[in-house]
């Protein structure tokens, strides 16, 4: 018999998808037997208590969790999101709800044996809740009380040699595609780039120092699986500078029908014969393909590296030799100015270890930030503010025609004044002398 | 919202152990919270801290940005955490009695 009705929740376990409602009670029955005879730190029934608050949050439309949080452990400014309920006389097991923010692998490839690792520890120190994986990447331990916060990273860190990630004003937790691990179109190891770059800014991770929070995420092409332009400040994006490599016999065996366009990913429907003009050459955003009947030619100079192409016929045609990244920065939310997506600041970069041109760009851009950023101001914000040039003076990088989609149509235009023969000192009266009053 | 009482004093705070009220603060506070905090025994260093933080808080209101914190107590954020292990929000500005850091932590 569960703790407390929950007709509204109950709902939720009717239909096709994984029911969060069905494993949450499956969590609460399995505490509640205690069948390996675990000596809880929590309570018991913290399941229960939360699909009881979550059930009058249903009823109520209003959430139940009191304003902020902080709670921590030493050593580190960020990394455990404190959370207390509203109503704890009702829901003593949650008087205490805070989520731990645990450090990802890479592509979040896992083992059984460390998966099961922190299980066991997170059901005896924990509400057995988790969220796999939180939005910025990190394995996300849900429902704790302060006093188990220290035992749950001194088992971290002894035991699973992991450490916590990333919150506050700081940088957070980086993460990339899954990459070159099982990606024909990765241009560079971006888990590689991903792994060092945390360990390098473990510092800057753990312990606030920023103006406001900064996020790394790295695609190894610009499809973007981890959607990198849209929601970290500093987006390092896969790129090539050569040729796309075309196997004309494969583009042969596409039209022929043998090989499947999008490797299939259509095939949930009837959209006729693979037509190679109708489908890739004729989508191509800026024209620069052509099919003779036997021959697919592409004018290299002109192309955008949208992946279009390569994406339609990836037996076919293949990224290029010379690879390396683009980084586009300042994606944020809505909050405060308005949304924004990453812009273009360094068209290609080359990616091999130890990444000290990318480190580069990277300190050059925080020390800056650092000092003109204002109190809870994102990097895209700044550059809003101050402009995109004083960006390029801060990294070192010489303005392009690529840095813009298309140039100013106003003419509000500074000048510096060494720019400008005789400088901004004039004197009136010799104006004056050759114009009169 | 629980009352601690130590040395004679009583204080109201919050879950996380931070003041209620700016007003209540006196140096029996920071003596009370000094160990829960993982500080052994109260500096100079501490006490310059503590002092720069209430002197910038009732100036402006709030709590200083971490730059501004560094560049006037001439202390990196290194010596910041080997001072205060829970670092300077929760714990030199609970210690120093400010209002807890809300937003997105």
């Amino acid at each position: 018999m569960a703790k407390h009705p929950t007709p509204m929740l109950d709902e939720l376990e009717k239909g096709p998808w994984p029911s969060f409602v069905s494993d949450i009670k499956q969590e609460a029955e399995a505490r509640a037997k205690n069948e390996k005879g675990l000596d809880y730190q929590i309570p018991v029934d913290c399941p229960e208590d939360l699909l009881g608050v979550l059930e009058l949050t249903y009823h109520d439309q209003e959430t139940h969790w009191k304003h902020g949080g902080i709670v921590g452990v030493f050593g580190y400014g960020g990394g455990v999101i404190g959370r207390y309920c509203d109503q704890p006389q009702q829901f003593p097991g949650v008087a205490h709800f805070h989520t731990v923010r645990v450090n990802q692998p890479s592509g979040k490839y896992y083992t059984t044996d460390y998966l099961r690792s922190i299980c066991d520890l997170w059901d005896l120190r924990g509400s057995g809740l988790t969220n796999m994986h939180g939005s910025t990447g990190d394995i996300v331990l849900l429902g704790t009380t302060t006093p188990q916060l220290e035992e749950i990273f001194y088992e971290l860190t002894h035991n699973l040699n992991t450490d916590l990630g990333g919150s506050g004003s700081n940088l957070r937790t980086p993460a990339a595609c899954l990459g070159k691990s099982r990606c024909e179109y990765a241009c560079y190891d971006s888990q590689l780039l991903c792994h060092t770059l945390t360990n390098e800014y473990q510092d800057e991770l753990h312990r606030p120092a920023f103006p406001y929070k900064f996020k790394f995420k790295f695609d190894a092409c610009p499809n973007g699986c981890v959607a990198a332009i849209a929601r970290s400040d500093f987006s390092v994006i896969g790129m090539w500078k050569d040729d796309i490599k075309i196997d004309q016999e494969k583009v042969k065996a596409y039209v022929g029908g043998e090989f499947a366009p999008n490797a299939g990913a259509h095939s949930g429907r009837d959209w006729g014969k693979f037509d190679i003009e109708a489908e890739v050459v004729d989508r191509c955003p800026t024209s620069c393909m052509s099919w003779d009947g036997s021959t697919l030619k592409i004018d290299n100079s002109e192309c955008v590296r949208c992946m279009h192409c390569i994406n339609v016929m990836p037996r076919a045609l293949k990224i290029g030799d010379e690879t390396g990244a683009s980084i586009c920065c300042g994606a944020k939310a809505p909050i405060l100015d308005g949304a924004q997506m990453g812009s273009l600041l360094v068209p290609f970069i080359p990616v091999e270890e130890p990444f000290d041109e990318i480190k580069e760009v990277i300190e050059n851009i925080w020390d800056w930030w650092m000092e003109e950023g204002k109190n809870r101001e994102r990097l895209g914000e700044t550059m809003k503010r101050m402009g995109f040039q004083k960006l390029l003076e801060v990294t070192g990088i010489d303005a392009i025609p690529q840095h813009v989609s298309e140039p100013r149509n106003n003419p509000y235009i500074f000048f510096k004044e060494e720019e400008v023969p005789g400088g901004w000192t004039r004197d009136i009266a010799d104006y004056r002398s050759r114009h009169q009053r | 919202m629980a009352t601690v009482e130590y040395a004679g004093k009583s204080f109201e705070v919050d879950e996380d152990g931070f003041l209620q009220r700016f007003e209540d603060w006196c140096p029996e506070w920071v003596d009370y919270v000094k160990e829960s905090e993982g500080i052994k025994e109260l500096t100079e260093g501490h006490q310059k801290v503590i002092d720069f933080l209430q002197d910038y808080y009732k100036k402006n209101g709030i709590a200083p940005m971490v730059r501004i914190l560094s560049k006037v107590t001439g202390y990196k954020l290194k010596q910041i955490y080997e001072l205060f292990p829970s670092g300077p929000g929760k714990g030199a500005c609970k210690m120093a009695g400010l209002p807890k850091p809300t937003g997105c932590v």
